[in-house]
């Protein structure tokens, strides 16, 4: 089973937490086209490879949290965003 | 056999032999299909077998052909047996004991005559794919067919009626783990203990020694010796690392851990995996080569050296390398006639052997027939390589040592040693293995040290420092060796699945060409052997028929597990939690019919529910709902989140009122609904459906901390900090107004969609919405959950004269379909919009935002999607069920009824359905197909609520009653207390006390003050406790820092004015958001005390509770047998280990429960509350 590490906790197993998708902000309501909503809400690139994502330790310290994650070998990092 | 002493139970006994790991002094007796035998202690039952005379013990899976050692190990295919009720046990590995019952499998009347065996003859016929291309025509006649097969299925009878057992699993956490007792594993193991690492070592067989037991006893037992003796190795015997997967998380099975436990996993987290598996010896493929009397050269010599067993009486050894050369010796020793030593590596070959039912004749490739009952091969080696192709390493064929080898190392922290990586002399193999275990400990410190540096709770060690570079691990030689698979005859290679090297060519030759197709169409690898013995024999033999190379052919995937595994040991004990309100007692014992409904245990009714609804509509009646979710919310930002996540608008609630809101996912879909209540200024609480509470808290943390981190509010969940008691109907007022003080619950005064604080039933800090669900005037009662109780109790008593009802969820449903309320998740799924679900009304499409208001503005656009729409069956007498389809007249399928009843106020069905726009018009008449086929009308009505559309039924004006008296209310733990009881600060405590060496105490009466702030703000400066620490305050409370601005301050019970105090003095003039909330009630309490406790937790909780990662004084949130729950590690005076666990109240029963359950091994007791003043201080 993976570890991720939380930044506030430390490795903790990976059912600790629920995963939130790939790190993609809102765009703003206002000037966003229909375009960019649909990408936003259905759009995934999936790549091989590191990928940011958001990750919420819902049996830890319930902080969401940022981990790089590559879909290839399950190597984790802190990722870079708060 | 001159020098063998021969008894008459035993006449293939040896003389002692140096090492033999039997006691001569403890005769064991036993059955042998029926025939009384003995054996001695440290026998295994084959060996035990094969002293008594016994060469043959099975029959092999598809030609019934008779059987005999091959391996003499766990893994021998041949020696798979029935030990009383217990079926394919694999004996020999399996320790004999006294009064065993061993019979035989897969022979039928008897081991020796088996009519079964008839197949023999018939052997050309069950060609490779023979079941594929056999049975599959005519189809009619397959369950004829299942019925002879299921005949010959290999493997022994299951006890029906056999007891269940118990299973556990455990969780483990170790630096270092070596897979694997032989020499190299040893040495990697000392050394890594040496340099200061926690060594779990895993021996698949009885005793440590690998190879060494044979070919070197006395160097085996003063390596054994070394281990026991060194601090720090954690020895298994009798177990074996299964599997390894991401992150070093490997399975560790152990065989017999505890008197009534067959196997237990132990999912054990590594720094490093060093796997020192050895080599398995391979078998030869020649004519015969299954023969009872033909046997590898390392089971002939493991039954010498270790049993005392002379393996036969005439032998022939067929040697490629020393081992074999090795083995001439050692029978000779052992007084073992040798008749002919056949040298591979000078040419010489066996072609094939022959007898009737055992070896009788042994032909060489020359022509020589040599009569003889032993024929021992060693012609090479399979490296059990599995754990590292599960590391993501390719080991590769080496043509040079006729095997594969191991080379580069997998990943970070995982090594290999000893037979997977070369070949040496003890010596080499030695050093080898020493120096791995360095590097596996460095690398295993190394991140140790990082993750108690990354960890709050975490006490860094000062010793353990690991020398410094261990430098480079000189490679172990690799071996020559001739490659011999296959000699000039056919012969078997899979021998678990009756595959022969003539099965694999004739595979190859209809195109199965790949080794992985090869293995599917001819079962080849996977019996219960899955390669062990026979996977290079296999792709050599494909090789050959393809012309590729072996290491072109290359290898089938090993996945886990490498061994096999009880169905038992992989289920384990199952962790489901369920979630009681504090009343399910009172309704189970009230006759209530229990609801599964997710976690909760709910009332559906207590016998007839139609009288419960016209209970309400009549009277009075009180239903528990407390599973609705309440999260509460505190902070001058309060109205943009709910803005923000609610569709309507929340800018103008005044404090005191209460509003309906419903939430969308940002794809529109209708998420969760419920109301919520301005208390104060800053402060409100939301209520969610019950199944959607933990998914709404975390939607409103999600945009608290990720979109919105400027906004001040503070969420904390109460869901089951309160017993929530709706009381509903037309006496509902008068009911309520006799338990209620400081309240005016005048309709003037206290309206529809208001909120009032006050007194229940002498219960302070009680909530009250006045709410409606069911349509009938109502009341929404919240009282601090510990005096849930007694306030029901008290409802119940004071409303006798009104006809107080219970009722249960199955009214409520009836109720709420009357009055055209939807449930979402009911009346909406995973595709209903805002305006599919009827909501038009609440969704404000001129906010500037909200969550899903691009897709509601594009449905809005659209006008698309169903619509909510009431129906009423035009015959009153039919219920369509839940999910009939809607149709339009052309038959097309327009909608489906959603929610349906027989209504009792009514005399009617009603229903609500969601229909295609076209055929949701009022007055529509819709046909709907029953579950039957039939198909009946429905009218669309012109609203959603069947009874009372108007609402009058709310206008209720009933003067309130004046209150009465009450006893003074009883607060009670969140488990019954057992034995007698006496009163502490209010609460109903039990007066036992527990001697036991580990004892589990109910403390929920502590007082539990939560306090949130930012994590790096000035509350936090001045909290006594940071984050992952729990420290006293003064001598009375304990403050613990639970989470990330997040405290709970622990006080004894009565102490809560004292705590408020102390918390107002440190946090005034803080100038920023800091919320204190009581939790006194909505938290279940215990303290687990004594020094076993980590371990009794090591069973549920995957934390490793190590001294320096959870010392005295930590505090951790984690998951505890699948509850997320607060664990503080709160040593006693004098130091007995102490952990004190807290979660939400509603999980509490289950946790105490499960704790007690999971600690029955370690003899944990429950007892009363603690003396005085005991869980606070140390």
């Amino acid at each position: 089973m993976m570890q991720l590490p939380c930044p506030w906790c430390g490795p903790r197993n990976v059912t600790e937490f629920r995963h939130h998708g790939p790190h993609s902000p809102r765009p703003e309501v206002e000037p966003a086209s229909v375009e960019q909503w649909h990408r936003y809400l259905y759009l995934q690139e999936n790549p091989c490879g590191p990928v940011e994502e958001r990750w919420y330790h819902s049996a830890g310290c319930r902080r969401f949290i940022s981990i790089t994650r590559d879909t290839y070998t399950n190597a984790t990092q802190p990722g870079e965003h708060p | 056999m001159t020098s063998t002493q021969r008894t008459g139970q035993q006449p293939r006994r040896l003389p002692p032999q140096p090492g033999e790991v039997i006691d001569r002094d403890r005769t064991l007796q036993f059955l042998w299909n029926g025939r009384r035998l003995s054996g001695y202690e440290g026998d295994s039952i084959i060996s035990a077998l094969a002293a008594a005379g016994e060469q043959v013990f099975s029959r092999s899976f598809k030609y019934h052909r008779l059987r005999g050692i091959l391996s003499a190990t766990m893994h021998d295919p041949h020696c798979m047996l029935q030990v009383d009720d217990e079926p394919n046990v694999r004996a020999a590995h399996r320790l004999l004991r006294e009064g065993m019952g061993v019979t035989s499998q897969n022979t039928w009347p008897s081991l020796h005559l088996d009519l079964k065996a008839v197949t023999q003859l018939g052997g050309r016929f069950l060609a490779p794919g023979f079941y594929y291309k056999t049975f599959m025509w005519p189809r009619r006649l397959w369950p004829t067919y299942e019925k002879v097969l299921r005949q010959f299925v290999h493997a022994g009878r299951v006890d029906q009626s056999a007891r269940g057992e118990r299973y556990e699993k455990r969780y483990a956490h170790t630096d270092v783990l070596v897979a694997g007792g032989g020499p190299a594993g040893m040495a990697a193991a000392l050394a890594a203990a040496q340099a200061g690492a926690r060594v779990m070592l895993v021996e698949e067989e009885h005793q440590l020694g690998g190879h060494l037991r044979w070919a070197n006893s006395a160097g085996a037992a003063e390596l054994a010796d070394q281990v026991r003796k060194a601090e720090g190795i954690h020895v298994l015997t009798n177990a074996t690392v299964a599997a390894r997967y991401d992150g070093n998380w490997c399975a560790v099975i152990q065989r017999e851990p505890a008197p009534g436990e067959p196997e237990r996993i132990l999912k054990t987290r590594t720094g490093s995996l060093v796997v020192a598996a050895g080599l398995i010896e391979r078998p030869y493929i020649f004519s015969g080569n299954d023969l009872p009397g033909v046997m590898l050269s390392s089971a002939a010599r493991r039954l010498i050296a270790l049993h005392a067993v002379a393996p036969g009486e005439r032998a022939v050894v067929l040697t490629a390398n020393p081992e074999g050369d090795a083995a001439v010796a050692h029978l000779e020793r052992a007084g073992i006639e040798v008749a002919r030593v056949v040298d591979a590596r000078t040419g010489g070959n066996v072609r094939r052997a022959r007898g009737r039912k055992t070896l009788q004749q042994v032909e060489l490739t020359d022509g020589t027939r040599i009569e003889a009952d032993l024929l021992v091969t060693a012609t090479g080696w399979t490296a059990p390589t599995a754990l590292l192709n599960m590391s993501g390493a390719a080991p590769e064929y080496v043509p040079q040592a006729a095997r594969f080898l191991s080379s580069a190392q997998p990943q970070a922290g995982v090594y290999s040693t000893g037979g997977l990586v070369g070949d040496g002399d003890a010596e080499q193999l030695h050093q080898h293995g020493a120096a791995v275990g360095i590097q596996a400990a460095q690398h295993a410190l190394r991140k140790r040290r990082a993750a108690v540096a990354a960890t709050p709770t975490g006490v860094p060690a000062t010793e353990n420092e690991s020398p410094s570079s261990p430098g480079p691990v000189a490679p172990l030689p690799v071996p020559e060796h001739p490659e011999l698979f296959r000699s000039t005859t056919h012969g078997m290679v899979d021998f678990s699945e009756d595959v022969t090297s003539r099965d694999l060519e004739s595979a190859v030759r209809e195109g199965y060409e790949s080794s992985e197709l090869v293995k599917r169409y001819t079962t080849v690898t996977m019996g219960p052997t899955q390669g062990k013995f026979e996977l290079v024999n296999a792709l050599a033999v494909i090789a050959s028929t393809t012309g590729k190379t072996i290491a072109e052919t290359g290898a089938t995937t090993w996945r886990p597990m490498y061994t096999s595994v009880t169905l038992g040991a992989l289920a384990g004990r199952n962790y489901d939690p369920v979630r009681y309100s504090e009343l399910q007692p009172w309704h189970a014992s009230h006759g209530a019919v229990p609801l599964v409904a997710g976690q909760w245990i709910r009332p559906e009714h207590y016998g007839d529910p139609v009288a419960e609804v016209k209970a309400v509509r009549r009277g009075v009646g009180i239903i528990d709902v407390t599973p609705i979710g309440k999260l509460d919310l505190r902070g001058p930002d309060v109205p943009k989140l709910l803005n923000q996540l609610y569709v309507n608008k929340w800018s103008r609630l005044a404090i005191g009122r209460v509003r309906y809101g419903v939430m969308c996912a940002e794809d529109g879909v209708v998420f969760d609904d419920g109301v919520t209540a301005r208390l104060g200024e800053e402060h409100y609480v939301m209520s969610t459906t019950s199944s959607g509470a933990g998914a709404v808290w975390e939607w409103v943390e999600e945009w608290l901390q990720t979109m919105h981190p400027d906004w001040q509010v503070h969420v904390t969940p109460v869901t089951t900090a309160y017993t929530s008691i709706n009381v509903a109907g037309p006496h509902s007022r008068r009911l309520v107004s006799r338990l209620t003080e400081g309240v005016d619950l005048s309709a003037e005064e206290f309206g529809y969609m208001r909120v009032r604080t006050g007194r229940v039933a002498g219960v302070d800090e009680s909530i009250l919405w006045r709410i409606g669900f069911t349509g009938e005037l109502s009341y929404e009662i919240h009282v601090p959950a510990s005096y849930g109780l007694h306030v029901w109790e008290a409802l119940l008593s004071a409303g006798e004269d009104l006809g107080v009802t219970p009722f249960g969820v199955e009214a409520q449903r009836v109720l709420r379909l009357e009055k055209g309320h939807l449930i979402v998740g009911q009346d909406t799924d995973g595709l209903t919009k805002a305006y599919s679900a009827g909501l038009d009304w609440a969704v404000k499409l001129d906010k500037p935002d909200f969550a899903g208001k691009p897709e509601l503005v594009w449905q809005h656009e659209q006008g698309s999607g169903h619509r909510l729409v009431a129906i009423q069956p035009v015959d009153p007498g039919v219920v369509p069920e839940e999910a009939a389809q809607v149709l339009f007249p052309t038959g097309r399928i327009g909608g489906r009824i959603t929610s349906s009843r027989y209504s009792p106020t009514l005399n009617r069905s009603i229903c609500l359905g969601q229909v295609e726009r076209a055929l949701s018009d009022p007055g529509t008449v819709l046909d709907i197909r029953l579950a039957d086929g039939r198909i009946v009308q429905g009218t669309v009505m012109p609203q959603l609520a069947h009874v009372d559309p108007e609402g009058t039924r709310l206008n209720n004006d009933t003067g309130p009653e004046a209150p009465e008296r009450w006893a003074d209310p009883v607060a009670r733990g969140s488990v019954p207390a057992p034995g007698p009881k006496t009163s502490i600060a209010g609460w109903e405590v039990s007066t036992e006390q527990s001697m036991a060496p580990l004892t589990l105490a109910d403390v929920t009466p502590l007082v539990k003050i939560s306090v949130r702030a930012a994590p790096d703000g000035v509350t936090a400066d001045r909290m006594p406790a940071a984050f992952g620490q729990a420290r006293p305050w003064g001598d009375r409370l304990l403050v613990v820092g639970s989470g990330p601005g997040e405290w709970m301050v622990l006080a004894e019970p009565g102490e809560r004015a004292a705590a408020l105090n102390e918390l107002s003095e440190i946090l005034q003039d803080a100038e920023e958001l800091t919320s204190i909330v009581d939790l006194t009630h909505g938290r279940a309490l215990f303290q687990l005390s004594g020094e076993s406790a980590a371990e009794l937790l090591a069973a549920v909780c995957a934390i490793d509770l190590a001294d320096d990662m959870v010392p005295d004084g930590a505090a951790l949130r984690t998951n505890v047998a699948g509850v997320v729950t607060d664990l503080i590690r709160h040593d006693e005076e004098g130091g007995r280990r102490r952990y004190l666990l807290h979660c939400e109240r509603s999980s509490g029963r289950y946790l105490h429960a499960t704790l007690l359950d999971a600690g029955r091994s370690h003899g944990v007791a429950e007892t009363g509350y603690p003396a005085s003043g005991s869980v606070i201080r140390r």
